[in-house]
C-alpha cells in the first residue's frame, strides 16, 4: 500500500466527516436563511416536474441501497438465506434501475438548467461546483454497480471500519478502480454538502406527518427560541 | 361551554371609497417588497372588477385548489390534498402557479435613451426582464385589467354568475378590489408548510412565515386560495404580508391604511372563540359559513371576555373597534370569499356606487331611498357578482348591507338639507345610522385605527421582571459607566419607544444575505461568528 492509498482512504474521510459536520453546524447556526431548497420552479415548470421527481425518487431507493449495502455484510444475507449471487443479481437490476433515474433526472436538470435562460441565471457558481461533483459521483458509482464487481469484502468493510476509528485501508485497496473513483467522488460531494443547497435534504419534513395543522406561535417565545 | 377567546387583528376596508389609485400597493411595495426576488410579488393590489385578477384567475379553485373543502364523510380538509399527499408531491409541486401567471417583472433600459446614435427618431427604452435579463414584450402585469382595460370575461367569478351578462358598455359595471393577506383565522397557508415555518401569532393572529424555517417547499403558494404568499426566486424562501407587525406593534396601522388617500381601511381588534374555528369551517352548506363566521366572535362585553386573561387594553380596544362596529353592529362589513372556508379576517363593505351610478345614469334620483332599494333588487348582475366575491353567492346579506348603505345615504340627504328624514327599513335605528355615518364618513385617525399597543403586558409573559439585557456580556451587564449607568430603563418601555423611532425613522433596515446568494465580496451580516468585542 501506497501513500497515495494512505492518503484517500486514511485522511480523506476523517477530513471529510471534520468538514461535514463542522460545516453543517456553522450551516445551521449562522445561516439558517440560506437553508433552502432554492426551487426555480418558478420560472420553468414543465421539465421539472418530469426530471425532479424522477431524480428525488430515484435517490431515495439510491440511498436505501447504500445504507444496505455499505452497514449490512456478507454474511447476515447469507444467514437470511440470500446467496452471494442473488444478492449482487438483486442489487445490480434494482440499484441499476435507480441508478439511471437518478442519472436520466440529473441530466434532465441540467439540461433545463442551461437551456432555460432564467434557471441558469439563477445558477450560481455555487450550483455549479455541486452538479459537477453530483454528477461525477453518479457517474462513477451507476458504473461501478453495473460493472457487477464486489464490494462487500472491499469498499464495505473499510467504510465500517472508518467509523469505528479502526480506518482499514487495505481492503479499499481492493476495489476496482470504479468503486475508488466513486468513493473520492462521494467524499468531495459529502464535504461540499454542507455549504451547497443540497443541506434540504436534512430537511425533509416528516414531522408535517405528526403535527396539528395550524401551527400557533407566541411573540415572546418566538424571539427566545431563535 | 365558556369559549376560549382570542384576538385577532382584523381591517375592513369600505369599496365605495377606493378609486383605484394604486397608493397602497404602491407604498406597501416600496416598503416591503422594492427587493430582488419579489419583483414580481405584490403584498397589496388592486383588482378592477370584474377582472381576471393577481395573479390571473386565482378565484378559480377548480384549477388551483387552494383552500379547504369538506369531504363526503363531513370532514374539513385542505383540498389540495392532504400531508402524504404533500410530502409525495414535493419534489414538484404540480399547482404551483409560474411567474407568467403573476407576470414578468421587468425594467427599462435607460442607458439607451443617452447612447443611442443621433438618427431621426426619439430614443426608447426598450424594456428588459428582470428574470431573464432579456428584452421582453409587455403583456401582463399585476394590475393589467385595471378600468376594465383588460378582458374581464376570463373573471373566473364572471363565469360563475352565468350567461345573462353580456358586458355590453351600456350595462358595464366596475369597482375596485385591493387585497392584502386575509390573515385567516383557519389558514391554509399555514397548514399546508410542511417546515411548521408559517404560523398565526397567538397574540394577534398576525399570520407569518419564519424566515429561518422556511425550507422553500412551495406548498403555501399553492394552499393560499387568495394567492397571497410570494416564494422569493433569490432567497428560496416565501414571503407574504406581515399586517405590517412592526408598525402595528407600536399603535401605528399598516402602510397600506396609512397611506390610503381615501381612508377607507379600518384596523381594530376582533375577539372570536378558538375553540369553536374547526366546527364553523366544517359547516357543509358554502352559504351558511357567513353567518357561522359571525357566530364565532365573541362581544367584548361577554363575561367570559373578562375571565379570558386578555390584556385590559386589548379588551378596551375590542370595545373600540370600528371593525367590530362594521362586521357586528351594522353588518355591513362581508368577508372575501368565505367558501373558502379559512375564515378570512379582512373584510369589504359592498360597494354601492354601481347602483347609484346605474341609477343616476338612467335620469332617476340616485339618492332617493326607495329608488335605490328598488334598484338593488333590479341590478342583479352586480349583486350576484358581489355575492360570489363576499357570501359564497347568497345575495340576501349583500342585498342587505347595501339596503343600510342605500338607508344611511338617503336618511343622511334629509338630515343635512334640514327634511323631516324617514327612517327606511334596513335594520338600523336612527342612532346606528348617525354613528355608521360618522364612522364611514366622518371618523379620525384614531377613530378608524384602533390598535392596542400592550403587547408586553399578556399574561405570562415577564419583560419587568429583571432586565432581558442581562444576559452575559449583554448591555445590561456593563459596569457602572457609560450607556449601562442609571437606573434601568424596563425593557418594554424602552423597546417601544426604540421601535417606534426606527418605525418612524429615516434608516431603512439591511437586507439579509444567505450563502447561496453572496457573491463573496465583503462580510455579510451574521453569515459569521461574531468577532470578540463585536455586537452580534
Amino acid at each position: 500500500m501506497n501513500y497515495g492509498e494512505t492518503f484517500f482512504w486514511v485522511i480523506t474521510p476523517y477530513v471529510t466527516l471534520v468538514v461535514l459536520i463542522g460545516g453543517l453546524l456553522w450551516r445551521y447556526r449562522y445561516d439558517k436563511f440560506g437553508w433552502t431548497t432554492r426551487s426555480s420552479q418558478l420560472y420553468e415548470s414543465r421539465l421539472l416536474r418530469i426530471a425532479s421527481p424522477l431524480f428525488h425518487y430515484g435517490l431515495v431507493f439510491v440511498i436505501a441501497g447504500h445504507v444496505i449495502g455499505l452497514f449490512i455484510p456478507a454474511s447476515w444475507t447469507e444467514a437470511i438465506g440470500l446467496s452471494d449471487h442473488a444478492y449482487h443479481l438483486l442489487a445490480r437490476v434494482f440499484g441499476g434501475l435507480a441508478g439511471l433515474a437518478v442519472l436520466a433526472g440529473l441530466a434532465l436538470l441540467i439540461y433545463r438548467r442551461r437551456h432555460y435562460g432564467p434557471v441558469f441565471r439563477a445558477t450560481t457558481v455555487n450550483d455549479k461546483v455541486m452538479y459537477v461533483a453530483l454528477a461525477l459521483a453518479v457517474v462513477a458509482g451507476l458504473a461501478a454497480t453495473l460493472s457487477g464487481a464486489e464490494y462487500r469484502d472491499s469498499v464495505s468493510p473499510w467504510f465500517r471500519s472508518v467509523f469505528v476509528f479502526r480506518p482499514d485501508a487495505e481492503a479499499m485497496a481492493e476495489a476496482t478502480v470504479f468503486f475508488k473513483l466513486h468513493v473520492i467522488a462521494g467524499m468531495v460531494m459529502v464535504g461540499l454538502f454542507p455549504f451547497t443547497r443540497l443541506v434540504h435534504a436534512l430537511s425533509a419534513p416528516v414531522g408535517y406527518l405528526f403535527r396539528p395543522y395550524i401551527v400557533y406561535r407566541s411573540r415572546l417565545r418566538q424571539n427566545q427560541s431563535l | 361551554m365558556s369559549p376560549r377567546v382570542m384576538a385577532q387583528l382584523a381591517m375592513v376596508m369600505n369599496l365605495d371609497k377606493c378609486i383605484g389609485c394604486h397608493t397602497c400597493s404602491v407604498t406597501c411595495k416600496q416598503t416591503w417588497t422594492n427587493r430582488a426576488g419579489v419583483e414580481y410579488a405584490w403584498f397589496n393590489n388592486v383588482e378592477t372588477r370584474p377582472g381576471q385578477g393577481y395573479p390571473r384567475g386565482h378565484e378559480d379553485q377548480d384549477r388551483w385548489r387552494g383552500g379547504w373543502e369538506v369531504d363526503a364523510k363531513g370532514r374539513l380538509r385542505l383540498r389540495a390534498g392532504g400531508r402524504v399527499r404533500k410530502l409525495l408531491g414535493i419534489f414538484a409541486n404540480p399547482l404551483m402557479p409560474s411567474i407568467q401567471d403573476y407576470y414578468e417583472p421587468w425594467t427599462y433600459d435607460y442607458e439607451n435613451l443617452t447612447r443611442a446614435p443621433l438618427g431621426d427618431d426619439v430614443p426608447v427604452a426598450p424594456p428588459r426582464s428582470l428574470i431573464s435579463g432579456e428584452p421582453m414584450a409587455i403583456r401582463w402585469s399585476a394590475n393589467w385589467d385595471d378600468n376594465l382595460g383588460g378582458d374581464p370575461s376570463e373573471d373566473p367569478i364572471l363565469r360563475k354568475v352565468g350567461d345573462q351578462v353580456k358586458l355590453e358598455f351600456e350595462q358595464a359595471f366596475m369597482f375596485y378590489l385591493p387585497r392584502i393577506c386575509e390573515h385567516c383565522l383557519n389558514p391554509s397557508c399555514v397548514a399546508s408548510c410542511p417546515s411548521g415555518a408559517l404560523y398565526k401569532r397567538e397574540e394577534d393572529g398576525i399570520v407569518l412565515v419564519d424566515q429561518d424555517r422556511c425550507r422553500g417547499w412551495r406548498m403555501c403558494v399553492t394552499g393560499c386560495p387568495y394567492k397571497k404568499i410570494y416564494f422569493n426566486h433569490r432567497t428560496g424562501k416565501a414571503e407574504k404580508c406581515t399586517f405590517c407587525y412592526p408598525r402595528i406593534e407600536v399603535g401605528l396601522p399598516t402602510v397600506c391604511s396609512e397611506t390610503c388617500v381615501g381612508r377607507l381601511r379600518y384596523l381594530g381588534v376582533m375577539l372570536y372563540d378558538a375553540d369553536r374555528v374547526g366546527e364553523v369551517a366544517s359547516i357543509a352548506d358554502d352559504k351558511e359559513l357567513y353567518e357561522a363566521q359571525l357566530s364565532l366572535f365573541v362581544d367584548p362585553d361577554d363575561p367570559a371576555v373578562a375571565a379570558s386573561g386578555l390584556p385590559d387594553d386589548w379588551i378596551e380596544a375590542a370595545r373600540r373597534s370600528p371593525v367590530h362596529d362594521l362586521i357586528m353592529r351594522y353588518r355591513i362589513a362581508l368577508p372575501l370569499h368565505p367558501e373558502y372556508r379559512t375564515l378570512p379576517m379582512v373584510w369589504y363593505v359592498p360597494p354601492l356606487s354601481p347602483v347609484v351610478d346605474a341609477l343616476a345614469g338612467s335620469g332617476y334620483d340616485g339618492e332617493d331611498a326607495d329608488n335605490l332599494f328598488a334598484a338593488v333588487e333590479a341590478l342583479r348582475i352586480p349583486v350576484e357578482y358581489l355575492a360570489e366575491l363576499f357570501t359564497a353567492g347568497d345575495p340576501v346579506p349583500v342585498t342587505a348591507a347595501l339596503r343600510r348603505l342605500a338607508a344611511m345615504r338617503s336618511y343622511m340627504r334629509a338630515v343635512n338639507l334640514g327634511e323631516e328624514p324617514e327612517l327606511p327599513h334596513s335594520g338600523l335605528s336612527a342612532e346606528d345610522i348617525h354613528d355608521m355615518y360618522r364612522l364611514l364618513a366622518l371618523a379620525r385617525y384614531d377613530e378608524r385605527y384602533v390598535i392596542p399597543t400592550a403587547y408586553s403586558n399578556t399574561p405570562g409573559a415577564v419583560e419587568e421582571i429583571g432586565c432581558s439585557l442581562d444576559y452575559d456580556g449583554g448591555p445590561g451587564m456593563a459596569g457602572p459607566f457609560g450607556e449601562g449607568s442609571g437606573r434601568p430603563v424596563p425593557v418594554s418601555i424602552e423597546s417601544f419607544h426604540g421601535l417606534k423611532q426606527r418605525q418612524t425613522g429615516e434608516e431603512t433596515t439591511r437586507d439579509r444575505v444567505n450563502l447561496l446568494n453572496w457573491d463573496g465580496r465583503g462580510k455579510p451580516a451574521g453569515l459569521f461568528p461574531p468577532k470578540k468585542g463585536e455586537a452580534s
